[in-house]
């Protein structure tokens, strides 16, 4: 949700799309009319989060942190054959007017610990954290996600993100000591000590030899030795390669910074682009810059975050979607919108009347915390909100819901179906980051009926590959581990030897810790094959 | 018999045995495979151990010099001279390598219920944030039996995986022999310990039970006056709250220390409900009692049941006394050096070790924490031999049904500091 989407008619639906063979097909054959391979759609199940998409109130709404209900979540997401399961992260509740926000959905459990439950209870769908490289030490972190990797056979996945405020700082040992702008530096360089890390041990390294009483094969586990602007690290990492090596990589920032850092660091994005020319505009800009770091368009997959809402008709969907609408933004969460724009207290006002004829208080930095801010110019939207309730006769309540509880697919499962492979056949996207209104079973009638439609037409997995990794059933490239790399050698040797022995996913982070950590050459050695320009 | 003999099985890789992976049963490239301690732990489940605890730490094992295992434990903060840790490291004849405990445990959880899950967590280097909700996690998808063994890392080198603070080596020496610099960071590390279980203590119970109201006449999802700031400002870090988890299923769960001396005694008296001590002979545990009597004295104590103490022991069990003792023998060969333990070690028949766990029961002793020598082999003597014959003399609990960790070991419900007396619940768990 953002300011933009005020400008699209909330009425505008995309059902209008170009009607593809809705016959079966094996998705080796499946073709476009001009004779091009379909591509194959990624979703990924995004367990409901604390704000106010979740409907509480609804009556399936059970425990936002009962093991039960992620066991269900997970189970049906992978009946689904969804790519992956998405948790975002809690680091602190959320506070408006300088208390805890009442009106959403509060409380979830710790990140890494409930993916590595529901690892024990599914086999084959991707298990995706969000976790702090800012609240986060490399060591610790890398030790989890390969422990997390271990335990799921691969199925690790970490969206990486760089909260640096000092209201999540308060809960911290270190406080708000992150600046800004140092935020994906900090993230870089996060990633390239971890990469480090998880590159230190040989693939054999473990022998586990009785007769010759050697364990772990002699010289196979390597010190790191990583000293930058973020980092100091020294020693040897405890934890053997895991199955896919590094977790997948996603990514959700949306600045030209954060564009970058995807473009060389990420193998997936979550982006809030769901919209069809937004999308198609997004993904044209970010593939680019995948070009111009020498990466495969295919090894960056893009997933912008969709809702959804089912009928048997158009209509009754419609419908539905409208009373959806009604029960995410009640008149409490109206106020609580408005009140993040005018930055003070509206509780007086009707939210079945208009918009307040006032301009906002200038600083509203204060009002609502811990969470992402919304609202860049509170005083250009508040006039932007009472042009359009004006215009078209929308009370408080109307006019939230029209921006903050518009679904982006409304329709029958076909015609949902149509227009999530219309976005993904004409570069929108590479699929959706899917999120449902209550939860858990939010996502049960989209896999009953939605999954049949893109499996019929041949742009949907009928089944995981037995055994695959989280990688794997993304389509993605497999990453090589970090090369040597010698002290003092110069960063753009070392970002041309990481290019030339990995074409993918290493050389972003290589090059990235060659600019930020020049003067702090590390060292990792690998026992396999490294090329004789990275020779140590 | 008025209170139980607790039991608990300390897991560690192949064994605590440095040699224990080169036994011909054991299972050593499993030891990065969730199955092979699933395998344990529902092994020690079918036998009725009321938890078991999982090593770890955050950096490679290292055997140091000296006794292997005493380096790992909360009374060695030596932190070995650098250079010879490196080369102990180097070692390639003994288990290197570790999964992260908490992350084990919940992967262990959903395959395994009605056991103690107590995994193992450092409060040096980590967040107590972290700490407190994955915990908390834990114990939300153990449904009620989760636990929490409180170690501090007082080694240079891991020190120098984080980069944050320097840590000086000292070596075990320095320690007992009263180095002011080693005492200086003793305190330090205990200190900090005290506070990081402080902390996690206060944010456990930061939510009061009854906070979600779920209320659509007001539109609240939950009951702001019934979530807490903890507010914790201490000497090494400040900790604001609330959690961001709600109240768990044990609201507390169960914190384990162990301790070897007056000032992890003292971090035992203040915050732990479980403390383990390694007594050799029994005027050695009558020495500790009497410490840990002192510590009472002395410190506040801050955990809310009365604190439970339980003993360590090495076990290696065969059916004779004679087999044990060449198994034993056998191991120390491979390995090149006699087993030494911070802990007794006792290669024994299944009723010389009963004996013994009988007889320190019998001296006031709550609780045993067994570390099996050899993995799975000495559990599989634990439950099908051992703990027959404590059955049989009657001072195990073998009546089931307990609905938490915390009920299993007669703690009892832990009100809950923020909650008015009158609301505090009654019930450990939801049934």
């Amino acid at each position: 949700m953002s300011t933009q989407s005020q400008s699209t008619h909330p009425q505008s639906r995309q059902f209008h799309s170009t009607q593809l063979q809705a016959t079966p097909l094996q998705r080796s054959t499946a073709r476009t009319e001009d004779g091009r391979p379909l591509k194959q759609i990624h979703l990924a199940a995004h367990f409901p989060g604390v704000n106010h998409t979740t409907v509480w109130s609804d009556g399936n709404q059970a425990s936002q942190v009962a093991f039960s209900s992620f066991r269900h979540f997970a189970q049906n997401a992978e009946r689904g054959k969804f790519d992956f399961l998405f948790l975002a992260e809690g680091l602190r509740v959320r506070e408006q007017k300088g208390l805890i926000h009442d009106l959403d959905v509060v409380g979830r459990p710790n990140t890494t610990a409930i993916l590595a439950a529901v690892s024990a209870v599914t086999r084959h769908i991707g298990l995706v954290g969000t976790l702090s490289a800012t609240f986060n030490e490399p060591y610790e972190l890398a030790r989890q996600l390969a422990s997390l990797d271990h335990v799921s056979g691969g199925r690790a996945g970490w969206n990486i993100v760089t909260t640096s405020d000092a209201f999540h700082g308060e809960n911290f040992r270190r406080g708000a000591y992150l600046d800004p702008a140092d935020r994906y530096r900090r993230a870089e360089e996060f990633l390239d000590v971890a990469k480090q890390l998880w590159s230190s041990w040989a693939d054999d390294a473990v022998i586990a030899d009785a007769a010759a009483g050697e364990f772990v094969r002699p010289g196979a586990v390597r010190s790191i030795d990583h000293h930058g602007p973020q980092f100091d690290v020294t020693g040897r990492f405890t934890t053997p390669v895991s199955p896919q090596r590094y977790p997948v990589i996603v990514q959700a920032g949306d600045s030209p910074d954060g564009r970058d850092f995807a473009s060389q660091n990420a193998e997936v994005i979550f982006s809030r682009h769901s919209e069809y020319e937004a999308g198609r505009q997004f993904y044209s800009d970010v593939k680019g810059r995948l070009d111009a770091v020498g990466r495969d368009r295919d090894s960056l997959k893009i997933l912008p975050a969709a809702t959804f809402i089912l009928g048997d008709t158009a209509d009754e969907a419609a419908e539905r979607s409208r009373e959806v609408g009604r029960l995410q933004i009640s008149p409490q969460t109206a106020i609580s919108f408005l009140e993040q724009v005018w930055g003070t207290d509206l509780s007086g006002y009707d939210v079945d009347g208009p918009l307040p004829a006032t301009d906002p208080v200038e600083d509203t930095a204060g009002i609502a915390r811990g969470r992402v801010r919304q609202f860049a110019d509170p005083v250009a939207v508040s006039r932007a909100w009472r042009q359009q309730s004006e215009a078209e006769g929308l009370s408080i309540r109307e006019l939230v819901i029209s921006f903050a509880a518009k679904h982006t697919f409304v329709g029958t499962p076909a015609q949902v179906a149509e227009t999530i492979n219309r976005h993904v056949q004409n570069d929108a996207s590479d699929g959706f980051v899917i999120v449902g209104h209550t939860s858990p079973t939010g996502l049960d009638e989209f896999v009953d009926t939605v999954i049949p439609e893109l499996q019929e037409r041949g742009v949907y997995r009928r089944d995981y590959d037995e055994g695959a990794t989280l990688r794997q059933t993304l389509g993605l490239p497999t990453p090589v581990p970090l090369r040597a790399r010698e002290k003092g050698m110069g960063s753009a040797a070392v970002a041309s030897a990481a290019g030339s022995a990995a074409p993918g996913v290493s050389a972003g982070a290589t090059t990235s810790a060659s600019g930020d950590t020049a003067d702090g050459a590390s060292t990792v050695v690998l026992a396999h094959s490294a090329p004789a320009s990275t020779a140590r | 018999m008025t209170t139980p003999l607790y039991l608990g099985v300390a897991l560690d890789g192949a064994g605590w045995h440095p040699a224990a992976w080169r036994e011909p049963d054991a299972r050593p490239l499993d030891l990065f495979d969730v199955g092979y301690y699933t395998d344990l732990v529902r092994l020690a489940r079918s036998a009725d151990v009321d938890l078991v605890t999982i090593e770890d730490a955050v950096g490679l094992q290292t055997s140091g010099f000296g006794p292997a295992r005493e380096h790992a434990e909360n009374d060695r903060t030596e932190t070995d001279h650098a250079e010879k840790d490196r080369t102990a490291t180097d070692r390639t004849d003994e288990v290197r390598g570790r999964l992260d405990a908490v992350v084990l445990a919940n992967a262990i959880a959903p395959r395994v219920s009605g056991i103690g899950l107590v995994p193992t967590v450092t409060t040096t280097h980590t967040e107590p944030f972290h700490t407190a909700t994955a915990l908390q996690t834990l114990d939300y998808v153990s449904e009620g039996w989760a636990g929490w063994r409180v170690q501090v890392s007082g080694r240079a080198h891991e020190a120098q995986h984080f980069g944050r603070r320097t840590i000086a080596p000292f070596d075990a020496a320095a320690i007992t022999g009263g180095d002011p610099g080693a005492q200086a960071l003793l305190a330090e590390l205990f200190g900090e310990a005290r506070d990081a279980v402080e902390v996690a203590r206060r944010l456990w119970d930061s939510w009061q039970d009854d906070a979600i109201i779920r209320e659509v006449e007001t539109g609240r999802f939950i009951d702001r006056d019934k979530l807490h700031y903890i507010d914790f400002v201490g000497e090494y870090f400040s900790v604001k709250g609330p959690s961001i988890v709600p109240r768990s299923p044990q609201g507390q769960p169960v914190v384990f220390v162990l301790a070897h001396q007056k000032v992890p005694y003292e971090l035992a008296v203040a915050e732990a409900d479980i403390v383990a001590i390694t007594p050799h002979t029994d005027e050695h545990l009558d020495q500790i009692l009497s410490e840990l009597r002192d510590a009472e004295q002395s410190v506040e104590r801050l955990a809310g049941a009365p604190l439970q103490v339980w003993s360590e022991i090495v076990v290696l069990i065969e059916e004779t006394a004679a087999d044990a003792r060449t198994a034993l023998a056998r191991l120390n060969d491979l390995h090149g050096q006699p087993l030494a333990s911070d802990a007794l070690v006792l290669a024994g028949s299944p009723a010389e070790v009963a004996d013994q766990l009988l007889h320190w029961y019998h001296r006031g002793i709550s609780g045993v924490r067994l570390r099996p020598a050899r993995l799975p082999r000495d559990l599989h003597e634990i439950t099908e031999n051992i703990i027959p014959l404590l059955d049989r003399a009657g001072v195990r609990d073998t009546a089931q049904g307990a609905h938490s960790l915390r009920e299993r070991l007669g703690f009892g419900a832990a009100p809950n500091r923020y909650a008015p007396a009158e609301v505090a619940r009654t019930e450990s768990i939801t049934r």
